[in-house]
């Protein structure tokens, strides 16, 4: 990192004041301020001429599609990548940030969507990670004020749990916190957040934005990235919005509305947020009875049928995950019927499931859909991989390509590279190419667990339109979502579940968001037919 | 269709960075040639027709067994018994053709026979008693082979094997050794089965997200089964090719090679981490370190510096698969 400082650099400091003057605003308004900055990658211009002034204390919006180059940004900002062209001030400085060790010692760092929480460790032992307190004249760690100091910082964050226990412990939602925390012992100036709450549930999600004002308060500037509109028009104060990498534009949060966003990042208005099918409901293609699950599910029973879309709601840890595996056969059952088009089967494993037509596209897309390392080619023909065989054990490699090629034109999956390898692709294009695995796969029953996530507005009504698609193809859909709006805008039923039970059951046509939260936060049931 | 193509990646689209994404791509080849540039210059000796056939009919044996080897890597596994595996199933061919006299046709059987049963024991262990990891059932199959090939033989060699058994490791057609023509076969046909098997991709499957792969309906057991199973092949195959060189099985034989073919993949670019590696750089990687022995030897430098030297060259060879994950996790979101 170069620190520009003594004579050398005098010219840089009245270039920044004559800036100053001609743009008429003070220096010190600004933490951090990025002058035409250009990021390229072999064949993708990620970032072009972008810039951008980060106030101190400010929150700070980005908003763009899946791809716009938001994440390559911060990484910028943070060091992990350094730009091809333009500069970056910090606190009227010109910097250049070669890792994430020197932005951090400058006061900058970022809470990406995977945690780089370390489980086996102590809450404690997390947050001074790296920068331990010890007993003067003696080297031992000083335990004792380290879980004091920890544990204010948690407190003051509104989160009250033993530090001394191990992070893996704790949800998502506190590991959060506990790197919040981190942030916080460390006095940074600017906490960014890449999507920080897609994998949160709602009441994680109020604390972490109530906390994001805490942090305002304190005079901490965030940057703070989400596909979630209502969350970016509740806490920022200034939002940018990115397309194609390049900037469209800054807004005072007073200008901005959701409508006005989405125009921005599109560069169009959506018709429809949620686009129906035409399908009509026809035979029973899974019917589910007494599915039991020790500690996890209890006699869940259902009937989905085909061109019809279940919605499955409830809160995070419901059980919505486990059931979607039970059935697919990745997790073991203790009892139940499951029947695919009326007749009784056996899913000892996915493979099982997938023989008998069923896809299942999981949450967690880097964990369980993805092979990081492996290219776009590799990853969507995998399930399907058979189907290109000559000779019965031989890949046809020009098929395969073609097919390949059509998939990623009609998903649009963007850069339309098949070779990329899928750890580069933006967060909503991995999901695209998940999807795109299982619509090679040519199942029947699709489960698809959080399939929004981390997608951008315009994308999700590709999601629907797909899903959609497949109905009206005859096929039969669940659809795992923890967002109310999406729940209720795409199925046709509802089906509510609360630790480990279906709760509730509603039509879509008559269903309110309030009846749904009841049922998923154990009110009663409501007209619970098979309970 | 390659998993083991670089990725495209960061660090912008210069010439420079350009060029050195070849080189990383490349690297290991480029080891070779610079390794057999110099021992040109240091010994005149180095290239001549002779020699150079030496090193390939010496690079033989690892070549096959790093072969096998290769795909244990590739789903993140490993087969530390390669080399008992071959002591058991060439005694057991000398007991059979020697001993008791039988036909070489059945003692090429049971050699190869025994390669594969004992691959096919480690993988069901591995997978169907659940052992966590295959350095444990492997290093259970290394004693347990190592120990039987010792009580069968009474501890001492078995020689004179007909000629038939000592073509693949004896033969010459024109100068070039017999033993090196197989190793081309082979490599030939796991580039195939790798690249275009549906079996060959989801053993880098298996290897870069195991769970995943589950999810998509892959059976890993029978994967991981079949991975086992080729290696203890390869070591047995590996034993003939030896058998034939030296004329004679001996309870001792292959004690280490597992590390040399270990070492091989590595070099040749394969990632302890699974997923990654290629069946020609694991070719570059076995000539690499008979090259480096031949050159060695050449030069007259002594056993204990050779072993000195070949320790020297697999930490730098992993140092380098440690420096390609860092990169790589810098580009991790
Ligand atoms: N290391 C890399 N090498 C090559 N291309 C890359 C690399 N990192 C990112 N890209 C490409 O740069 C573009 C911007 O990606 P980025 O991850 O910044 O998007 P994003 O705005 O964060 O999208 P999302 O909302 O989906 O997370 C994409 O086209 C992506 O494929
Ligand atoms: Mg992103």
């Amino acid at each position: 990192m170069k620190v520009s400082t003594g004579t050398a650099d005098m010219k840089y400091v009245s270039a920044i004041k004559a800036f100053d003057v001609s743009g008429g605003l003070c220096m010190s308004e600004y933490f951090l301020s990025l002058k035409g900055i250009c990021k390229r990658f072999p064949g993708v211009n990620a970032l072009t001429d972008v810039s951008l002034d980060i106030k101190n204390g400010e929150i700070h919006a980005l908003c763009g599609e899946n791809g716009a180059g938001k994440s390559t940004f911060i990484k910028i900002l943070t060091g992990v990548y350094q730009s091809n062209d333009g500069e970056m001030l910090c606190e009227g400085k010109i910097v250049r940030f070669n890792n994430t060790k020197e932005s951090f010692s400058l006061g900058i760092t970022a809470i990406y969507q995977e945690l780089s929480i370390l489980p086996n460790l102590t809450v404690t032992e997390n947050i001074f990670l790296g920068r331990e307190l010890r007993i003067p004249g003696f080297g031992l760690l000083d335990y004792r004020r380290m879980n004091h100091l920890a544990k204010t910082a948690l407190l003051e964050l509104g989160i009250d749990i033993d530090v001394t226990k191990t992070a893996s412990e704790y949800t998502m939602g506190y590991q959060q916190m506990i790197e919040i925390a981190r942030a916080l012992i460390a006095n940074v100036k600017l906490i960014i957040m890449d999507e920080p709450t897609s994998s949160l549930s709602g009441r994680e999600v109020d604390i972490l934005l109530k906390n994001i004002h805490k942090l305002k308060e304190k005079g901490i500037a965030v940057i703070y990235i989400s596909h979630r509109l209502e969350e970016v028009l509740a806490i920022a104060d200034r939002i940018t919005v990115i397309r194609d990498g390049c900037k469209i534009g800054t807004m005072e949060r007073s200008e901005a509305d959701e409508e006005k966003i989405i125009h921005l990042m599109v560069g169009r208005t959506l018709e429809e947020k949620f686009p129906r099918h035409q399908a009509q409901k026809g035979d029973i293609a899974l019917r589910v009875r007494n599915l039991n699950q020790r500690g996890r599910l209890k006699d869940i029973s259902f009937d989905l049928h085909k061109g019809e879309v279940i919605g499955f709601a409830g809160l995070v840890g419901a059980g919505r995950t486990e059931l979607a595996r039970a059935i697919f056969g990745a997790d073991k059952i203790d009892g139940g019927i499951i029947e695919i088009f009326g007749k009784e089967v056996k899913i000892n494993s996915p493979k099982d499931a997938i023989h008998h037509g069923m896809a299942f596209l999981t949450e967690d897309r880097k964990g369980q859909g993805l092979i990081l390392m492996h290219d776009i080619i590799v990853n969507s023909t995998l399930t399907g991989l058979k189907k290109f065989c000559k000779f019965g054990y031989f890949i046809d490699q020009k098929m395969v390509v073609a097919e390949v090629d059509e998939m990623m034109r009609e998903l649009q999956i963007h850069p339309a590279i098949p070779k990329m390898t899928t750890r580069l692709l933006s967060g909503g294009n991995q999901q695209k190419v998940v999807i795109a695995k299982w619509l090679c796969s040519k199942a029947k029953i699709f489960i698809f667990d959080e399939p929004t996530r981390g997608i951008d507005v315009g994308a999700k009504v590709e999601v629907y339109n797909l899903i959609n698609r497949l109905v009206n193809e005859g096929a039969a859909v669940i659809v795992i979502s923890s967002e109310l709006p999406e729940v209720m805008g795409i199925s046709d039923r509802i089906l509510v579940m609360n630790s480990g039970k279906i709760t509730g059951e509603f039509s879509c046509l008559e269903v309110t968001p309030e009846e749904i939260l009841k049922a998923a936060t154990g009110g009663i049931n409501h007209e619970c037919k098979h309970a | 269709m390659n998993a083991s193509t670089p990725e495209v990646q960061g660090h912008g689209g210069t010439q420079k960075t350009q060029f050195r994404q070849l080189i990383k791509k490349m690297g290991s080849l480029i080891g070779l040639i610079g390794l057999s540039l110099i021992l040109t210059f240091a010994s005149p000796y180095f290239l001549t027709m002779d020699n150079i056939m030496n090193v390939a009919r010496q690079s033989a044996i690892n070549s096959l067994i790093a072969i096998g080897m290769l795909l244990a890597i590739l789903t993140a596994g490993i087969d530390l018994s390669v080399g008992s595996i071959l002591a058991l199933s060439t005694v057991m061919m000398g007991i059979v053709v020697v001993k008791m006299g039988m036909s070489p046709i059945i003692g090429v059987a049971v050699c190869l026979g025994i390669g594969i049963l004992l691959g096919w024991v480690n993988g069901m262990m591995l997978t169907k008693m659940s052992l966590p990891h295959p350095f444990i059932s492997t290093l259970g199959t290394m004693n347990v082979a190592r120990g039987l090939a010792l009580i069968v033989t009474a501890a001492s060699p078995i020689s004179n094997f007909p000629a038939s058994i000592q073509f693949l490791g004896a033969a010459f057609i024109g100068p070039i050794p017999v033993s090196f023509i197989l190793v081309l076969v082979v490599y030939a046909a796991f580039h195939i089965f790798l690249n275009y098997t549906t079996v060959g991709r989801y053993i880098y499957a298996v290897g870069g997200n195991p769970e995943a792969t589950r999810l998509s309906g892959i059976s890993i057991d029978k994967v991981l089964i079949i991975v086992y199973t080729i290696s203890g092949l390869m070591a047995a195959l590996g034993g003939l090719v030896l058998v034939g060189r030296v004329n004679s099985a001996y309870p001792l034989a292959g004690l280490g090679y597992e590390f040399d073919a270990i070492a091989a993949c590595i070099i040749g670019g394969a990632s302890f981490m699974g997923g990654e590696g290629t069946v020609w750089g694991t070719l570059i990687g076995s000539m690499i370190m008979a090259v480096l022995r031949n050159g060695l030897n050449l030069l007259s430098v002594s056993a204990e510096m050779q072993t000195v030297a070949i320790g020297i060259v697999i930490i730098l060879a992993v140092y380098i698969d440690v420096l390609r994950h860092k990169a790589a996790a810098r580009f991790k979101a």
